[in-house]
């Protein structure tokens, strides 16, 4: 056990050097002066990533847990297996190949990257849905009707608060996909940071490329960590300790 | 209470899983449903309360057929029990005691009131466990939880699927002792599903033995080991049922049949027994050799005779065939 944790100390100790080495080498070669020489770029293509990641992310939360609840509907349950193919065929096709498909159908800009974002999120979301309102204890929703609740007191009250983990956790994963995916909205002209990084790549200039990855790249964690405590507010006390192990 | 009449469940043409049982369970009795699994005992509890719908026949809950009822309604005014306690996770044990009470939309207060009355009929602290969650429990306390939440909204009928099935032996024995002795208090009408044989025994007013969907027998626990109607019924019971039917009679009723035997001064290795213990503790006690002689006590705690092995036997006897004829000389 203590060596263990020694390993783990260590290789944290490792990693946490690493960072600081990779930003001193950052700050001292200048690669983040555009951010502050550039501020106002800076900030409207940050704007636009947040803007893309947000609007994409909340549209695919409204359509894919609804969809998610509604297939595991006694009603709809034997619908399951085409949707889950349809979704899973969606999130084959390559994310370049969506946006270029896209273009031909609705044009380049900020609408057609929002809509192969959403495309993209939609999957994580609906599946994890699914399996958390399937892993629910068969025996739990027998006592629940058992004891008189509605088909709907059932949904809201024991279903959905014992699944929340397992939904926020596709929510979650959609979401942290959905800002590096969001870089590429460059291609179709959505803007977003990615614009920076690929024009960092085009004239191999660390300095714009650096400006726009590294942000992203803390964006996302700032992401995971912020839907994350958020896990903590909506996910009832009870269920936690199960969820967690 | 309950009746049934000619209820009889279909899944398909050849799978019938309740073949037109007739059966009336009288009020405040605890009627056993006993047989091998896939006998149909759980189908026939489940169509009660309608989780199971009915393919011919009707049932009468207080003389009111239960498919003119709304669904809805009658589960509410039915307490139900399920061998893995069913207590939602998610909700704290008050929650889950008062759920159907809330449902009723009773006042915050009654639901405290009542709450803090039915924790102390199962020993537990109201007040400690409001707030616990269902995980920081023990099997056993959750399973006490669970019979306490299908009493919440005090209803006439309970129906209870093999509650106490998943607790250690130990524990069990103890939850069925404890529910026992809330029955006294509640005096409800109880369908009770068990594949335990001495579980039925000892709950049961009455048991009906199933098997392949319907009634073998409908008799009270001492008629059925003593009578069996048919081969089924003995078989099921086994050899050994003049061994359980001890378990139905206490030490008093012996008593009051052929009296006791003296108490040997000149023995040292002694025990005691109640006089409202069972026989089968009683006839253990002597087999196992813990004492040369078990005497017993009353309710003062006075030693008012003792108990041999013979006596026990004289007892059976007397059961069995109705007479008191076999070795007299003893």
């Amino acid at each position: 056990m203590n060596s263990k944790k020694l390993i783990a100390y260590s290789v944290r100790l490792v990693l946490y050097a690493l960072v600081i080495l990779f930003f001193g080498w950052i700050i001292k070669n200048h690669y983040f002066d555009y951010i502050f020489s550039e501020s106002s770029t800076f900030l409207v293509l940050m704007r636009q990533h947040i803007e893309l990641v947000v609007v994409s992310s909340v549209i695919a939360i409204i359509i894919a847990i609804p969809a998610g609840i509604l297939i595991t509907r006694p009603k709809f349950r034997k619908a399951e297996w085409v949707v889950s193919i349809i979704v899973n065929f969606l999130q084959t096709i390559p994310n370049l190949a969506v946006l270029a498909l896209m273009i031909s159908v609705l044009g380049i800009g900020f609408k057609t990257a929002v809509f192969a974002l959403f495309l993209y999120s939609i999957l994580p979301i609906f599946r994890n849905t699914v399996a958390g309102l399937d892993s629910i204890d068969k025996n739990l929703i027998d006592a629940a009707k058992g004891m008189g609740m509605k088909p709907s007191q059932i949904l809201f009250r024991i279903e959905l608060p014992n699944a929340v983990y397992s939904i926020l956790a596709g929510v979650r994963t959609a979401v942290v996909l959905n800002i590096g995916t969001a870089a590429l909205a460059y291609v179709i002209g959505g803007g977003g940071l990615g614009v920076w990084i690929f024009t960092g790549i085009q004239l191999f200039d660390n300095g714009y490329l650096l400006s726009g990855a590294i942000p992203v790249t803390l964006l996302a964690i700032l992401a995971d960590y912020l839907l994350r405590k958020l896990e903590n507010v909506l996910v009832p006390k009870g269920s936690r300790r199960e969820a967690n192990t | 209470m309950i009746a049934f009449n000619h209820v009889t469940k279909s899944f398909s043409e050849d799978n019938i899983a309740v073949k037109d049982v007739n059966l009336t369970v009288e009020k405040g009795h605890i009627v056993v449903l006993l047989g091998p699994s896939g006998c149909g005992k759980t189908t026939l509890l489940r169509m009660v309360n309608r989780l199971e719908s009915i393919s011919n026949g009707e049932i009468m809950i207080n003389n009111k057929n239960s498919m003119e009822l709304d669904a809805i309604e009658l589960r509410r005014n039915i307490g139900y029990v399920i061998q893995s306690n069913g207590l939602f996770p998610n909700m704290t044990i008050e929650d889950n005691v008062m759920i159907v009470p809330d449902l009723l939309g009773w006042s915050k207060q009654k639901k405290r009131e009542r709450f803090t009355y039915l924790m102390k009929l199962i020993g537990l602290d109201a007040q400690d466990y409001r707030k616990r969650y269902p995980h920081e429990l023990s099997g056993g306390q959750q399973q006490r939880i669970g019979v306490i939440r299908a009493l919440a909204a005090d209803p006439p009928v309970m129906l209870m699927d093999e509650p106490f099935g998943a607790l250690d032996p130990i524990i069990r024995e103890k939850i069925q002792d404890e529910f026992l002795q809330i029955q006294r208090e509640v005096k409800k009408t109880i369908l009770f599903v068990s594949h335990d044989i001495d579980e039925a025994i000892k709950m049961a007013d009455k048991i009906v033995l199933m098997r392949d969907g319907e009634i073998m027998q409908y008799d009270t626990p001492s008629e059925m080991l003593a009578h069996p109607k048919n081969e089924y019924v003995s078989k099921f019971f086994g050899k050994d049922r003049a061994l359980k039917s001890l378990s139905l009679h206490t030490v008093k009723n012996l008593q009051d049949i052929i009296g006791l035997a003296p108490i040997d001064a000149t023995i040292r290795d002694t025990k005691t027994i109640h006089v409202h213990q069972d026989l089968r503790t009683t006839l253990s006690m002597l087999m196992n050799q813990e004492a040369d002689q078990v005497v017993v006590t009353n309710d003062q705690d006075e030693n008012i005779g003792s108990i041999t092995i013979d006596h026990v036997q004289k007892y059976l006897h007397f059961e069995i065939k109705g007479e008191l004829s076999v070795s007299q000389e003893g």
